[in-house]
């Protein structure tokens, strides 16, 4: 059985099936005792069945894509699908996990992307790899400066720490060109993608070096939750007052959050910049895309690690579904600003509708419905 | 001198429309504890409403009427459908809830009358009046006339009528409000439409000013500073503040742009709240936060 605990990192591709069939199990294995007289033999493929199958499929579905999908898929939806998954489970750690409310995250993405960019400009012998990685560590630091103030304030004030270091660090980056190399237009090329000396400057290149980088950081935040540490901030994030009572440092533990959360942010603002967009510009991380990112982990499920790929394929799929849902119904397309309002309301009424029904939004949805479909040849 | 007193009153009064935008605020904070971030989306409904139906060559007073006649059904139906199935849950999710309801409110407004700016014309003129040497706009002057009446007026409501009775029993405790027979569910659905009330005023007085667009739903991020600054649960605070946040943004921009590059006036409010926040936790006028198990 631990042989098997101890699979490759590619494990952390089946997110959907990683958290609830561990605890189950472990639950029916010290429960058995007292139903059975003879303890009953669990196959270790029976145990690990759904991880194996969701491993498996995504797997499959992952070297599907890179080899079959054509280029509009693979950048118009699989690539930003997984960026904003990994920004999503930056958002996550800090909102879903902590319990602490944050619209600066795009303000953390383009911190990442542009100190990744100018770590790549000014420093040319750093691989790109680590350049990503650093400026993902210089994204945790403002974290930590952004989490400061929660030393003296708690809830939704934290939101105003937030916002001020989302406008001043779009400000900063605007005002001084030497943040962008002093580029007349404000808007710069990203740095040529090359892994171990391949070049990865196709689509589907660029696809497999985002899918690896998402992958092993999905991995290590899967690994964080079974942590003291990632145990202390949903503690912290239950309540705050019984965890200081319990001996949990709570100020470091919300630094920490903090700190983790927007190392993942600017790694997520590094990849848009290079695999998605190709160009490093300030406006691509204003407020809208803090909310973008904030939707994604209200949609998806707070304090899931699967609730951020399903809240962001959601919002990804969503406005293309609407549009070409739209243009079969009415026959011709209706116009965009009509669309775009539609598509504002209903993100709006599921919002509201997944925090009253299912604050664990789209994973605990998905959760409850493979459950059935596991027991429904069974059913009675 | 009479250059930096200029800048200074024509800051105070933009900062009475922050001060305008955050009272609506701080009354749906006190009677349920919730901060309404839908309240930015509420301004350009109701500035969108008021302007399109005024567009339709109804009079003042009756698009008046039918707009607050919508915000009191849309009052109502917040109440209905969004708080009080979320009773009880924790502030941050009533806030996110509220975040949720922003941009369904804005969708909603956009859809029924359109992304186009609107002018609004209320027949205030613009023309210049003199304080002693120091130029004044009358529009601004006449705004801050309305803000007062209107502070006035919800001051007396408060403090006079046995609804503004229900309604600080409601905000000093609800559980108790409740026992002693006051309907929680209605006075929550007066507070959103009152704050719909609010909104409706903020909404022409910017709109007319500014133009009904879009952009009047960002007014709920400069009111976000202001109230920290005054304290969440505080009318007097938010006016103070308000005029706190709107003259130090300009004397900012005018005396520390230069220095520094233009285009402060974004983000030194929220510079200036963190400061209070780290200094004042409760803001001015604010209950202190007491924590227990």
């Amino acid at each position: 059985m631990t042989t098997i605990h101890s699979t490759h990192p590619a494990e952390s591709n089946t997110v959907g099936h990683l958290e609830k069939p561990r605890v189950s199990t472990q639950q029916s294995l010290v429960a058995q005792p007292l139903y059975a007289a003879q303890p009953v033999k669990i196959l270790w493929w029976q145990q690990y069945s759904s991880r194996i199958f969701g491993l498996g499929l995504l797997g499959l579905l992952a070297t599907g894509a890179a080899l079959f999908a054509s280029d509009y898929w693979l950048n118009a939806i699989l690539i930003p699908f997984l960026i904003l998954a990994l920004a999503g489970l930056g958002q996550n750690i800090l909102t879903g996990y902590a319990g602490l409310l944050s619209l600066g995250s795009a303000a953390f993405m383009a911190i990442g992307a542009f100190a990744a960019y100018n770590l790549n400009l000014r420093v040319p012998q750093l691989p790109l790899l680590l350049s990503i990685v650093l400026g993902g560590g210089i994204a945790a630091l403002f974290g930590v400066l952004a989490g400061l103030p929660s030393l003296r304030i708690r809830g939704f004030y934290l939101i105003v720490s937030t916002l001020a270091l989302q406008f001043f660090v779009l400000w900063v980056l605007t005002q001084f060109p030497w943040f962008s190399n002093y580029s007349t237009s404000g808007v710069i090329t990203a740095p040529a993608l090359s892994l171990l000396g391949y070049s990865l400057d196709s689509s589907a290149g660029r696809y497999v070096y985002s899918l690896l980088l998402v992958a092993a950081l999905t991995y290590i935040a899967h690994r964080l939750f079974n942590t003291r540490r990632g145990r202390n901030f949903k503690a912290v994030r239950d309540m705050e007052t019984a965890a200081a009572a319990s001996g949990i440092a709570v100020f470091q533990t919300k630094l920490w959050a903090f700190a983790i959360s927007s190392f993942y942010l600017g790694i997520a603002g590094s990849l848009w910049a290079f695999t998605y967009l190709g160009t490093v510009e300030p406006n691509g991380f204003d407020l809208t895309r803090s909310f973008q990112v904030l939707f994604i982990v209200l949609l998806g499920g707070l304090g899931s690690l699967a609730g951020s790929y399903f809240g962001a394929a959601f919002i990804v799929l969503f406005p293309i579904a609407l549009s070409q849902g739209a243009r079969l119904l009415l026959g011709s397309s209706i116009d965009g600003a009509a669309l775009e309002n539609i598509q504002k309301i209903i993100f709006g009424a599921l919002i509201i509708w997944f925090l009253i029904r299912e604050p664990e939004g789209l994973a605990r949805l998905w959760q409850r419905i493979y459950q059935r479909i596991k027991i429904w040849p069974l059913r009675f | 001198m009479s250059f930096f007193f200029e800048v200074l009153l024509g800051g105070m009064f933009s900062g009475v429309l922050y001060a305008l935008v955050a009272i609506g605020f701080v009354l749906i904070y006190r009677a349920s504890g919730v901060f309404n971030f839908a309240q930015g989306a509420t301004v350009l409904f109701a500035a969108l409403t008021f302007v399109s139906l005024l567009e339709l060559q109804l009079p003042f007073w009756l698009a008046f009427a039918l707009t607050l006649l919508t915000l009191v059904v849309l009052a109502v139906l917040v109440e209905r459908v969004v708080l009080r199935p979320l009773l009880n849950r924790p502030p941050v999710i009533l806030f996110m809830a509220t975040l949720g309801l922003s941009v369904l409110i804005e969708g909603v407004a956009q859809l029924a009358w359109g992304t186009q700016v609107h002018g609004l014309d209320i027949g205030i003129s613009e023309d210049p009046i003199f304080l002693g040497d120091i130029l004044l706009n009358r529009f601004d002057v006449i705004a801050a006339g309305i803000a007062a009446v209107l502070v006035i007026a919800l001051a007396l409501v408060f403090g006079k009528t046995r609804i503004g009775l229900s309604l600080r029993a409601v905000a000093d405790d609800s559980l108790a409000a409740q026992s002693v027979g006051i309907r929680l569910d209605r006075v929550l659905a007066l507070v959103w439409a009152v704050a719909g009330f609010v909104a409706l005023v903020t909404g022409i007085i910017w709109g007319a000013r500014l133009g009904v667009q879009f952009s009047l739903s960002l007014v709920v991020l400069k009111a976000l500073p202001v109230l920290i600054i005054g304290g969440f649960g505080s009318i007097n605070g938010a006016i103070l503040a308000g005029l706190i946040v709107g003259a130090s943004e300009k004397l900012a921009e005018i005396y520390l742009g230069p220095i520094i590059g233009s285009g402060i006036e974004n983000w030194f409010p929220y510079a200036l709240a963190v400061v209070f926040l780290c200094v004042k936790p409760d803001g001015l006028f604010g209950q202190p936060h007491v924590a227990r198990v």
